[in-house]
């Protein structure tokens, strides 16, 4: 029995490990986003198209690194057109990100046909748990490098929201479009550049998905986890460290379904495959509910204005 | 532009010659000009919606003037922006706050620097900011998130950030209407030293003639948009410069006191708490009772529990414990209760609590009567007509200055608003009215108006619970007085059995 429990443990060890990246990556940049006080609900998109993209530049060029700039470009031409748009006048940039989240996906599904069958080169992860002698920990610890550049801009992005002139330009501009513009700052400059900063963050979370885990290029490629990592935003109440542990808790939760059937528990195994989303909608109707998260939101926000 | 700052280091002067403004069809602004000597403390008067904060937002280059220019030490300046204008060194505190509420003080205080840093220093700024902050008289928490200061402090820190920046033209758009009388004699008498030293120059909006004379040394006056007079303000009378603002209009006589023969309790608080945003206890325990044709005046300094009670009050914030009750039933401040009980209320801040800025000023005047005949028919079937038609009666019945009943009511001037709100509350049958602070950034003419109404529903047989910083409109109006502080009702008394020192101690605690 306590070797099931151990077993899994390790699963959701990995799971955190494997499955998280993409979240962090679209959740920090939809935070970046939402910070300059617009909100881009069409990383969705992004994610699809990036993931599309990376594979097809890895195929063809051989280079599965040139594919996740390949795909961060992609998202970035997909964010600015997103920031672009919601300059216009009377544009609500809610209705925009659903329009860039159906453009996103049809064009990754479009362009993307004639690479659903073709082998590309997949992004290498360091072996970090070999020391350990358990091959189940060895497996859960093999962790790609993208895993630690996510956590690091988390810790780059909290730090420079804090100290840098940017940082504050941004949350000033979230949260007071007024006082920016009384200090001459160009709102709408400030947050075409977060929408589109946020959207190469989201196309790289693509190119995790197809290069690495699950390392396929298709059109179920993506469950709605661009769709839920805005949802994180919220949850992780505007914070890039908090983004963090909420992508690492959500990779968690949803590593319990297969590993309880591993262990051969299998009553209920489409139950605990709703876990990580059950868990977060209960947590986020607690959070939510909690005046501390009405606080941190940036003011500017249309859901909170 | 001009890269040398003409205003650093010493106090310049500056002219506006000319300038109009326009908008839609009303002239906000036509060919006013106005002279401010170096080294001056100019006060700018004029009732409300006379163009004093067009007239200032053109010159900060918020609005671009339809005609005019701006010299400054003789020399014409083009300013198309803020950001011009921060060039140039003048600067302005602004009727409704610019601080971003989710940044601390010290962050505010640093981003408005045209030179900040790409990379903050920390500890080399925070030891700036102590150094600067110990030359100044009043202090604010700088670790502190803005939202989370008094109103007071909020002021106190726009001011700062001007001195901070240097900005030796000085813009104030009322800036004392959030401070309490001493903080306010305070930090005049500060700016009033450094500009008789040639530090700084100071433009002041105010509608309050006792801090003109105590502290300024010029004025000029505007009325309906146009420049009535300027003079010396230590030598001209307060009569003189209320005829510039008003011209012959009369003034509405004040409505006596209608001696009542102590009607029955109408309004009782029981035991009230209410918590803060942080679930801290910031109402504790407050017992208060109102009697029928009575007003009974709670005073005390800004922070100390008086908003959530207002705002318990009017059901925008829940309460802990105990119970609200009117006429011995239990109230609970909904909609449905407010009719039944006929209650009326004027919050604080009427812009942001009390009206849908972007509505027209005729649906925001509605909004306690559109679901009922003749606007409505049975119930839901809303006719346009009648609403204007109530709307233009009310607005020429309280003298609101707008376009008509169609423009939004954000594009009223301060005052305007608040009588706008007046005119919904108060043209009704009213059997309690909660007001907070109703006269907040008035010109003399409205605030006489409005306490007169406000004693007009005592006469009439309403209970008045009247909350208020300003200690005047206390002792003139109330009965009773109840002074709050901490957030439980410290002391109550008859008005006729108490003065100004008892009720000023008992505010400070004791
Ligand atoms: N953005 C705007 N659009 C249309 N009209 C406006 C706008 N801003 C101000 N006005 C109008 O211009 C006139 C002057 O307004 P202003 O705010 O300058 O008055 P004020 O003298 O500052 O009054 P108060 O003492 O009440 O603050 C008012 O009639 C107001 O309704
Ligand atoms: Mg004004």
């Amino acid at each position: 029995m306590d070797n099931a429990v151990l077993t899994v443990l390790i699963a959701m060890l990995g799971g955190a490990i494997r499955v998280s990246t993409p979240f962090m990556f679209v959740a920090l940049g939809e935070t970046l986003t939402e910070k300059s006080g617009r909100i881009n609900l069409g990383l969705e998109g992004n994610l699809v198209l990036g993931a599309m993209v990376a594979y097809a530049t890895s195929y063809l060029t051989g280079s599965p690194w040139l594919g996740v700039l390949a795909a961060g470009m992609s998202g970035l031409f997909l964010g600015a057109l997103h920031g672009y748009i919601c300059k216009l006048p009377k544009v609500n940039d809610i209705a925009v990100g659903i329009a860039m989240m159906s453009f996103g996906t049809g064009l990754a599904f479009f362009f993307g046909k004639p690479f659903i069958q073709p082998q590309a080169p997949k992004l290498d992860s360091i072996p970090l748990g070999d020391w350990t002698g358990n091959p189940a920990l060895a497996q859960a610890l093999q962790v790609n490098p993208l895993f630690f550049v996510g956590i690091f801009l988390a810790v780059a992005m909290s730090w420079a929201f804090r100290n840098t002139k940017w940082g504050l330009i941004v949350r000033m501009t979230g949260d007071s479009a007024a006082s920016a513009k009384a200090m001459g700052v160009s709102v709408d400059l400030v947050r075409f550049l977060a929408t589109a900063a946020g959207g190469f963050l989201a196309g790289i979370g693509g190119a995790f998905l197809s290069l690495y885990y699950p390392g396929i290029w298709n059109q179920g490629l993506s469950s709605g986890q661009g769709l839920m990592a805005v949802a994180l935003v919220i949850f992780a109440r505007w914070d890039p460290i908090r983004a963090i542990f909420a992508a690492l808790f959500f990779g968690a939760a949803g590593a319990i379904g297969p590993a309880l059937q591993a262990v051969g528990i299998t009553s209920g195994y489409y139950f605990f495959n709703a876990a990580p989303y059950i868990l977060t909608l209960v947590i986020m109707i607690i959070s939510a509910g909690s005046k501390a998260s009405a606080r941190d939101a940036p003011g500017e926000l249309s859901i909170t204005k | 532009m001009n890269d040398v700052p003409a205003a650093k280091g010493h106090a310049p002067s500056l002219q506006a010659i000319g300038m109009t403004k326009v908008f839609g069809p009303l002239r906000a602004l036509d060919d006013v000009s106005i002279n401010v000597d170096a080294g001056s403390f100019h006060a700018l008067l004029g009732e409300n919606g006379a163009g004093k904060s067009t007239l200032v937002k053109c010159i900060m280059g918020f609005y671009s003037g339809d005609k005019g220019q701006v010299l400054l030490d003789g020399q014409e300046v083009s300013i198309r922006s803020p950001r011009d204008a921060r060039a140039n060194g003048i600067g302005m505190v602004y009727q409704h706050f610019t601080l971003v509420p989710s940044l601390t003080a010290a962050e505010n205080l640093v981003i408005s620097r045209a030179d900040a840093p790409d990379i903050i220093d920390w500890g080399k700024e925070t030891r700036a900011l102590a150094a600067f902050m110990d030359t100044m008289p009043f202090r604010v928490p700088l670790n502190a998130q803005v939202s989370s200061l008094s109103a007071g402090e909020k002021q106190k820190l726009e001011i700062l950030k001007l001195l901070y920046l240097d900005q030796r033209f000085m813009i104030l758009d009322e800036p004392t209407s959030v401070l309490t009388p001493g903080e306010a004699d305070e930090m005049l008498g500060l700016l009033g030293g450094m500009a008789a030293r040639k530090e700084i120059t100071v433009l002041m909006i105010s509608h309050k003639f006792r801090e003109v004379k105590a502290f300024c040394d010029h004025f000029t006056v505007l009325r309906r948009g146009r420049f009535t007079g300027s003079g010396d303000a230590k030598t001209v009378s307060v009569a003189d410069m209320s005829a510039m603002m008003i011209g012959d209009t009369p003034i509405r006589e004040r409505s006596g006191r209608v001696q009542s023969a102590g009607g029955r309790d109408v309004l009782e608080l029981a035991g009230v708490f209410a918590d803060d945003n942080d679930g801290a206890s910031v109402v504790k325990s407050v017992n208060l009772k109102v009697k029928a044709g009575e007003i009974v005046g709670i005073a005390g300094v800004s922070g100390n529990g008086q908003s959530a009670l207002v705002e318990v009050l009017s059901g925008q914030r829940p309460l802990a414990d105990g119970g609200i009750f009117i006429r011995g039933e239990r109230f609970e401040p909904n909609r449905g209760a407010y009719d039944k009980f006929k209650v009326f209320g004027l919050p604080e801040e009427p812009l942001k609590n009390a009206t849908v800025p972007k509505m027209s000023v005729a649906e925001n005047i509605a909004f306690r009567s559109f679901d009922k005949p003749p606007v409505a028919k049975l119930g839901w079937w809303m006719s346009p007509g009648p609403m204007k038609a109530k709307a233009r009666d009310l607005i020429a019945r309280y003298r609101v200055k707008t376009q008509g009943p169609d423009a939004p009511i954000e594009t009223l001037s301060g005052g305007n608003v608040q009588r706008a709100v007046l005119a919904r509350e108060l043209s009704g049958d009213v059997d309690v009215l909660i007001v907070a602070n109703p006269c907040f950034g008035l010109d003399f003419a409205s605030v006489s108006e409005i306490r007169s109404q406000i004693m007009e529903q005592r006469n009439k047989g309403a209970a008045v619970l009247l909350v208020s910083e300003d200690l005047d409109e206390i002792l003139e109006l109330s009965d009773r007085v109840a002074v709050m502080s901490g957030g439980t009702i410290n002391y109550v008394s008859k008005i006729e059995d108490t003065d100004r020192n008892t009720i000023g101690q008992h505010m400070a605690g004791h």
